[in-house]
């Protein structure tokens, strides 16, 4: 079998394969590092039972459906019963509830959603809150 | 490998009720492993049917008591003031008598009544126009007959604004969060909008929840009286049984729930109107 200009389209080939490849080998062995998330607001600190609406892992995995169905019941249905949590009550909202605890949007919200990348609109509309050193 | 046609739909039928009934059996499952947390219901709510206020223009007798009412509104609820008519953002607003009640104008009214700001915003109408042309369902009518607004849902098609014939919605044209008087004060604990939404008097529902009245109401010293048009024994319902009162433009059919007494010509100064 012949190949016209064979050269050129293997280096062409070669040079293609090089360059797509470049993200991978370039940044091979330089990991960005996990982001760790504070927790430790002067807010959160202050309550006795340090606990949020559901586990930690599942608030991980799964925050934007609850916020979805937080809007929904709240902007929707009109339903703004308060989540009791040992006593403590919260109100369904990302303003009035989340972050004021989580006061600081730059350690919690931000270095999670930089790291993987998605650009939640939120923020947008919502106020996020003074940011605190915590 | 042949098969016969027999055989083919028994292999079929099974596999859909294996992947009907397996999805169905994996999602009953993972809902269990949520944990339910305890809600306290409120009971600090107003409650109501069918939300609609009266409005006392004889009571409404200086500039100064309609620009506090507002102000009032328009700053709790972060309304951006971009100072021009184009961007303007109004969820509380006046106008002449002329244009809140077209065509019951004449020559010979009252010079006062003619130039005297009549204060407007949001009808809450029972068949609202706006609710009708939404195709994203993002301005919907609820269950106590506040038109609301979902501002998550509006991709700002403005059908709404073409649809209301009393002007009671503002696009936003520009980022509110840009306007002068939002950067110098908003209020943490509602949100702005974003550019391009459109927006509107919400009777208040997020102090309704707190059993607080409308912003308006509360600073209006008892001009503007909110109520249950639903309850008979509301005081709302009494003023209306009491006193003639007008409604903007009923002949168009939304139902209007906001009512106007008009009566009292105490009004002397001609104001400046915004």
């Amino acid at each position: 079998m012949k190949i016209y200009n064979g050269g050129k389209i293997l280096i062409g080939l070669i040079v293609f394969a090089a360059l797509f490849a470049s993200p991978f080998y370039l940044n091979r062995g330089k990991a960005t590092a996990k982001p760790e998330l504070k927790i430790d607001t002067p807010e959160i600190q202050k309550l006795e039972d340090k606990k949020c609406v559901e586990p930690k892992e599942f608030m991980r995995a799964e925050h934007m459906q609850i916020l979805n169905n937080w809007r929904d019941a709240v902007v929707r249905n009109g339903d703004r019963n308060q989540i009791i949590i040992s006593g403590q009550k919260y109100d369904k909202s990302l303003q009035n509830g989340c972050m004021k605890c989580h006061s600081n949007k730059k350690d919690f919200c931000d270095k999670c959603h930089n790291y993987v990348a998605v650009k939640p609109y939120c923020w947008d509309c919502h106020i996020a809150p003074k940011e605190k050193k915590s | 490998m042949s098969m016969n046609r027999r055989d083919f739909l028994k292999i079929a039928g099974i596999s859909t009720i294996a992947g009907i009934g397996g999805t169905a059996l994996a999602g009953a499952l993972k809902k269990g492993a949520l944990v339910a947390p305890q809600t306290a219901p409120n009971t600090d709510a107003l409650t109501g049917k069918r939300w609609g206020m009266a409005i006392d223009m004889s009571k409404l007798k200086s500039d100064e008591s309609i620009k506090r009412i507002t102000k009032a509104c328009h700053r709790i609820h972060n309304v951006p003031d971009f100072s021009n008519t184009k961007d303007e953002v109004k969820w509380i607003w006046t106008e002449t008598f002329e244009h809140s009640f077209p065509g019951q104008e004449h020559k010979f009214m009252p010079e006062d009544m003619k130039h005297k700001p009549f204060l407007l915003l949001c009808n809450h109408c029972d068949n609202p126009a706006c609710v009708k042309v939404c195709p994203t369902k993002a301005t919907f009518k609820r269950k106590d007959g506040i038109v609301m607004q979902d501002m998550h849902r509006c991709i700002g098609c403005r059908f709404c604004m073409a649809a209301c014939p009393f002007g009671a919605r503002s696009f936003n044209y520009k980022d509110p969060r840009l306007a002068k008087n939002l950067q110098e004060h908003m209020n943490p604990e509602f949100p702005t909008r974003t550019i391009g939404v459109v927006e509107k008097c919400t009777f208040c529902y997020e102090r309704l929840v707190k059993g607080l009245k409308p912003a308006c109401a509360e600073e209006s010293n008892g001009a503007l009286v909110f109520g249950d048009l639903d309850d008979p024994a509301s005081e709302i319902r009494k003023i209306l049984a009491s006193k003639h009162t007008i409604r903007r433009k009923p002949e168009l059919g939304t139902e209007p729930n906001i009512y106007y007494i008009i009566g009292g010509n105490d009004y002397a100064v001609v104001p400046e109107i915004r």
